[in-house]
């Protein structure tokens, strides 16, 4: 069509794309810088309060191992690095998990409302934890991890296909089959829970509200390694997360395989949802609302949504995770209380807010 | 590049949709896909950009079939505009026709600088430059039209799919679009309603009724009274053009009472 010449010098322009999203950028060197604060705050608040600088100074000295003058107490040095520290990196990983894999799913079946809460994978995971638990199993132990991402994939597996319909699958359906089987797996949770041994009920609890409480350093190893992995799958991905959104046609006529890219994104966040829910039981609203915001500020991008989405994660998770701890204080609060208690008013409001733009 | 359709059958349940279509396209040319709701436009172009798989026959692009190559490779060679304009991405317009290059990049890579000047370049011919920045929920139907084919030119396809391309235009960018399709100079395959348009724009016309081609041809040849009247069921008056000489089609419903056949 008809160009003019003022359209075509802006064409050989030198690209402002690349300022346009400062702002986005911004947020990821915030997020970036914020995390390690947020690590080492968290580290020194509780009950028991240590000094921040003291709490740097412990952590520092079991990183780098060497000459250093203790001036502080083994109480604080433990409560510190046995304690503290692992629950943090805990929360971490688990708020960067649980963003990243809704922020795929929400990509990937177009629908806003998607998390692995909603489509069941972290009620499959609760479910195979559950029962790995009930049959002998101790946390953390491969074979937890491994009965969670059984039931993660099962239930997500599950849910593609029943919301299959003559090889299309409908996203409204998906969340609506997702929801259904998220019933059905809390169901059959707690089904295993009432009718299993007392001794065992402690720990079978902890599962179905979810918490980062009871960490050690032992536990962060898998959830450690499924996120890179993941986070490896996501950046190689970046143009198939961008072209499936925009349909699963558009994305097909932009050389995507949409069939094998679901196949493998739903492999992604069931390994996620798995690693995470067995060693931190099924925390909601993170997987929904951090993509949400962070899709607010950085746009729907995933070159910048990434990023952020797991900074994002990482960063919600270990602050609510303090919050939890010192809301109450001496008493603690359960994550997913906190979770919640933020998410679903926030939700509400980003509704509100998208009702009044159309 | 030549688009070659041979012996192509798509049956959806238990309806024949495309019953052994075989049609080829030269290269270069802007072929016209005409033909009653449901007589199978979608359904073909379909079959070339990879979505719905013919169960007998063969669909060519080049020395390329189609159903044996990947779909990345298809991707590199043909593009298309579908009547599905509802991506409501928080993209800007700029970034949505940058998903263009995503075929000819390897994996995890990020667009380049001539990346850019192109998806520019493809925003100004199709008269968009100024929604470059506009978030693209905020686009009118009409404007998400076109920078959805500046998408598709970004792809700098051999073969250019347009599924109802005018649908949700003005006049003007109508016939601004047909205008751009014709110099482009790509073979391209049209799928349109108004039989008008079709005869200014188009090379070359199939007429399809039923799943089955029933003429291919010139427009002057194909756009007939009678074959009008027999798969449209409408009277029709081919008059020509004042200026361009080119076939004008005037339109009504036969008279009432009269016999259908």
């Amino acid at each position: 069509m008809t160009a003019t010449s003022s359209e075509l010098s802006d064409a050989s322009r030198p690209d402002s794309t690349t300022e346009r999203p400062s702002r986005g950028r911004l947020l990821v060197a915030g997020l970036g810088v914020a995390l390690p604060v947020v690590l080492l705050v968290s580290s020194a608040v509780g009950p028991v309060g240590v000094p921040v600088g003291t709490t740097a100074r412990i952590l520092w000295a079991h990183l780098l191992p060497g000459e250093h003058v203790a001036d502080w107490t083994a109480a604080q040095d433990q409560i510190v690095w046995a304690f503290r520290m692992p629950r943090t990196l805990l929360a971490a990983l688990v708020g960067a998990s649980l963003a990243l894999a809704g922020m795929v799913l929400q990509a990937v079946i177009r629908n806003p409302l998607a998390d692995p809460y909603v489509l069941g994978a972290s009620s499959g995971a609760s479910m195979g934890a559950v029962g790995a638990l009930v049959a002998g199993a101790t946390v953390p132990s491969l074979l937890v991890s491994g009965s969670a991402f059984g039931g993660a994939a099962a239930a997500a597996a599950l849910v593609f296909v029943l919301a299959q319909r003559a090889g299309q699958v409908a996203p409204l359906r998906l969340v609506l089959v997702g929801v259904a089987l998220s019933y059905l797996f809390s169901a059959a949770t707690s089904w295993i829970t009432v009718t299993a041994d007392h001794g065992k009920l402690p720990g079978l609890v902890f599962f179905l509200l979810g918490s980062v409480s009871s960490a050690t350093w032992a536990m962060l190893a898998i959830p450690l390694v499924v996120l890179l992995a993941a986070l490896t799958h996501a950046a190689l991905r970046v143009d198939h997360l961008n072209a499936v959104m925009t349909g699963d046609e558009s994305a097909t006529s932009l050389g995507v395989d949409v069939s094998r890219f679901r196949i493998e994104a739903l492999v992604a966040t069931s390994l996620l949802t798995g690693a995470v829910v067995a060693v931190s039981g099924g925390i909601g609203f993170v997987g929904m609302v951090v993509p949400h915001v962070c899709r607010l500020v950085v746009g729907a991008d995933h070159r910048r949504l990434v990023p952020a989405t797991v900074l994002g994660g990482a960063v919600f998770l270990v602050v609510v995770d303090m919050i939890a701890r010192t809301a109450a204080a001496p008493q603690e609060l359960p994550i997913g209380i906190v979770t919640s208690a933020l998410g679903a008013p926030f939700f509400l409001w980003l509704l509100r807010g998208h009702r009044r733009r159309r | 590049m030549r688009l070659e359709f041979t012996d192509v059958t798509v049956r959806l349940g238990d309806r024949t949709v495309l019953d052994q279509v075989s049609l080829h396209v030269a290269p270069g040319e802007v072929l016209g896909l005409l033909g009653p709701n449901g007589s199978g436009k979608s359904t073909l172009l379909r079959t070339v950009y990879r979505t719905v798989r013919p169960h007998r026959g063969t669909v060519r692009v080049g020395e390329l079939d189609v159903w044996r190559s990947g779909v990345r490779e298809v991707a590199r060679h043909v593009a298309v505009l579908t009547q599905d304009h509802s991506v409501d991405v928080e993209l800007d317009a700029l970034d949505l026709v940058l998903l263009g290059r995503i075929p000819h990049r390897r994996l995890g890579g990020t667009a380049r600088r001539d990346d850019l000047a192109l998806a520019r370049q493809s925003l100004a011919r199709v008269d968009a430059s100024h929604l470059a920045h506009r978030p693209v929920p905020t686009l009118s139907g009409g404007e998400r039209q076109r920078v959805l084919l500046a998408r598709a030119l970004a792809q700098q396809p051999h073969v250019l799919l347009l599924d109802e391309p005018t649908n949700h235009l003005d006049i003007a960018h109508q016939l601004h679009l047909l205008h751009l399709v014709r110099e482009l100079g790509t073979t391209a395959v049209v799928a349109l309603h108004d039989l008008t348009l079709a005869a200014t724009y188009c090379d070359r016309i199939a007429l399809l009724q039923h799943g089955q081609v029933v003429a291919h041809g010139s427009p002057r040849d194909v756009l007939t009274e009678t074959r009008v009247r027999d798969v449209y069921d409408v009277t029709c008056d081919v008059l020509t053009h004042p200026r361009t000489g080119r076939a004008l089609l005037a339109l009504d419903l036969p008279p009432q009472g009269a016999e259908t056949p």
